[in-house]
């Protein structure tokens, strides 16, 4: 039997009068992950695309493989470094012996399998988690299950330490996918980023396992500082003295979120972005343009009491979140501001902020979640402003 | 009178809740609702206010000239205010620290001027009271719901009496240092908010413009 027609055999007990009726989300969830949806626009304006939302958002998570790949990598590299000098322990070091593996850091597999040991519980929670909210939802206001959510549950295991306990991951996706999102009516109605509100939430509600010096590494009495914490405290040119030169934090073998640290492998995923027409050029170049002109200002500024000042723009590029924001949150269409000039100014507003948090605001070493929320709130005014602007604009030319 | 003593009373609580439905006074539900103890004192404190306030203005509003009703309403709340904020400061020395400048905000509280405008500018004396009492009962239970929560999954604390032991004194929950700061208590009101006008969809808002629908299913 066709796969077709065992859709077409089951469809009749989920639609209207049907006897599963209430969960036709999730019979339409299934069905339209598979084929190409029935559904078309029935009101003006009609535009054609071969590319509907569920493409697009299968399309990111194309583009976060490379972070994934490298993510896998270089957490489970980390992890084997600290484990060669303070030994092996929890479960996960149990299964690497079992499995007869070893915890040899220049073997990249090995760093792999255990860095995947770190990755899949933190996903498949945030994917279980989230996902059954959604499709509360979803059933309840009877929308779709939208694929937006592979997206943000993506994004959001991308941004964990890989010690996050797995409760807390749980209660940040449910944040982020309720508050950020479902309240405000679903995906295309968020004017924030949810895996972004889920982040913050933790990071505010539990401090003490989303920052600090020893959540990054998941070894029992690792401590080290990140980059950029490194950067706050002796200045960026004491980066090289802590065996961090600029060549790692491009290539992205430092502490840092499971996915986040590798500058190339958030590029990658650009190019691709930026081929596919999915993420607009104009909001990168703004937030390329913001941070690199703030960051230029304030090393011209310069400081005695604060080495953050003296730290330039390609340091600040591949240091942090900054390089997996501007690629894969930044350019998220929906919370990002709507109109051409709107995105430059959208964009600059959040590389400015980035900077200023990094470097300003003592108590935040990294800016980049905070910095895009912001611009997120602003993105609707951005836009406002930009009509308006125009439509003075021919008013006065038709005056 | 429309209404009677009772019903001024409840109202309040739930069906006509300054907070939830008038969304007035949210700035002090926002400061003082991370401790059950201090929330409570200023409950306490803005119900006596506002009773009062409703009923000397009440007294006086035939007397009161319309051009400086305000301003005459404001030198009776600010009075009561002060009285208040002395009694704390003699008697709760420790709470009224931590109430702070809030005490003193109780006169820019909008459900204080808020009845006094629209109740006791119009009514008796004794049912202006009743008014007050009811419109500060209301303005209280949503405090008291608001920082129960925040206090115990903040502090894992009630009254600040332990129920969940924290981690740092040896005990499994872990507090959530969210609901610590003020604007948790958006998040809070907020999803009461949400869960009253599901439980009365009446108190829902008429939505200000309407949103297309692109799609027929």
């Amino acid at each position: 039997m066709g796969l077709r027609a065992f859709f077409d055999r089951l469809e009749p007990q989920f639609t209207k009068g049907g006897k599963y009726e209430k969960y036709f989300p999730l019979y339409e969830m299934v069905e339209s992950f598979i084929y190409t949806p029935k559904t078309v626009t029935t009101v003006a304006p009609h535009a054609r695309s071969y590319i509907d939302m569920k493409r697009i958002m299968t399309y990111v998570v194309l583009a976060t493989v490379p972070c994934i790949l490298f993510g896998l990598y270089n957490t489970g590299l980390q992890t084997n470094l600290a484990i060669a000098e303070l030994g092996p322990s929890g479960w996960r070091a149990a299964i690497i012996e079992a499995l007869g593996i070893g915890f040899n850091p220049a073997n990249p597999l090995a760093n792999m399998l255990h860095g995947l040991l770190y990755f899949l519980p933190i996903y498949i929670v945030t994917l279980v988690a989230g996902g059954i909210f959604e499709v509360i939802f979803a059933v309840v206001r009877r929308h779709e299950v939208n694929e937006g959510f592979l997206v943000t549950s993506m994004l959001y295991t991308l941004i964990m330490p890989a010690t996050a306990p797995l409760w807390q991951v749980a209660l940040g996706i449910i944040f982020g996918v309720v508050i950020g999102k479902e309240v405000f009516g679903g995906t295309g109605k968020n004017f924030l980023n949810p895996a972004l509100v889920g982040r913050a939430f933790l990071y505010f509600a539990y401090p003490a396992q989303m920052s600090g010096d020893t959540v990054w590494t998941p070894v029992d009495g690792f401590s080290g500082a990140t980059a950029l914490a490194v950067g706050a405290s002796d200045g960026y040119a004491a980066l090289p003295a802590h065996g961090i030169t600029w060549m790692d934090a491009f290539i992205g073998t430092i502490q840092g979120c499971l996915g986040e640290t590798s500058t190339i492998a958030c590029l990658i995923g650009l190019v691709f972005l930026l081929a596919t027409r999915i993420a607009n050029w104009r909001l990168i170049v703004g937030c390329l343009a913001g941070m690199i002109a703030f960051s230029s200002l304030l090393n011209w500024i310069g400081s005695d009491s604060n080495p953050m000042f003296a730290m330039p723009w390609y340091w600040h590029l591949v240091l942090g979140g900054y390089a997996f924001g501007l690629v894969f949150m930044v350019t998220e269409p929906v919370s990002a501001s709507h109109t051409n000039v709107g995105r430059y100014i959208y964009g600059a507003l959040i590389g400015f902020m980035v900077v200023m948090i990094r470097v300003i605001n003592p108590a935040f070493p990294e800016g980049m979640m905070l910095a895009i929320l912001f611009g997120n709130v602003f993105a609707p005014l951005i836009d406002y402003f930009v009509i308006q602007a125009n439509i003075k604009r021919r008013a006065k030319r038709n005056a | 009178m429309a209404q009677t003593y009772r019903s001024q009373l409840i109202d309040p609580l739930v069906d006509n809740n300054p907070i939830t439905l008038q969304v007035l006074g949210i700035c002090s539900a926002l400061a003082v609702t991370s401790s059950m103890q201090v929330a409570f004192v200023m409950a306490l404190a803005v119900t006596l206010v506002t009773a009062f306030s409703s009923m000397f203005i009440s007294m006086l509003r035939n007397q009161i000239p319309s051009s400086i009703r305000i301003i005459v309403q404001m030198v009776i709340i600010a009075s009561l205010v002060i009285v208040v904020d002395q009694l704390l400061k003699a008697y709760a020395y420790e709470i009224s620290k931590t109430l702070s400048v809030f005490v003193g905000l109780i006169i820019t509280n909008c459900i204080v001027m808020g009845r006094a405008e629209a109740f006791a500018m119009k009514n008796p004396p004794i049912a202006s009271f009743i008014d007050g009492i009811g419109n500060g009962l209301g303005y209280g239970l949503l405090l008291m719901v608001v920082s129960v929560f925040r206090e115990l999954f903040g502090s894992g604390s009630l009254f600040g009496i332990t129920i969940l032991p924290t981690v740092n004194n040896g005990g499994w929950y872990v507090p959530n240092g969210l609901l610590l700061l003020p604007p948790s208590a958006f998040f809070v009101i907020g999803l009461i908010i949400w869960g009253i006008r599901t439980w009365k969809p009446g108190q829902v808002e008429e939505r200000e413009y309407k949103i297309q629908t692109v799609e027929a299913h």
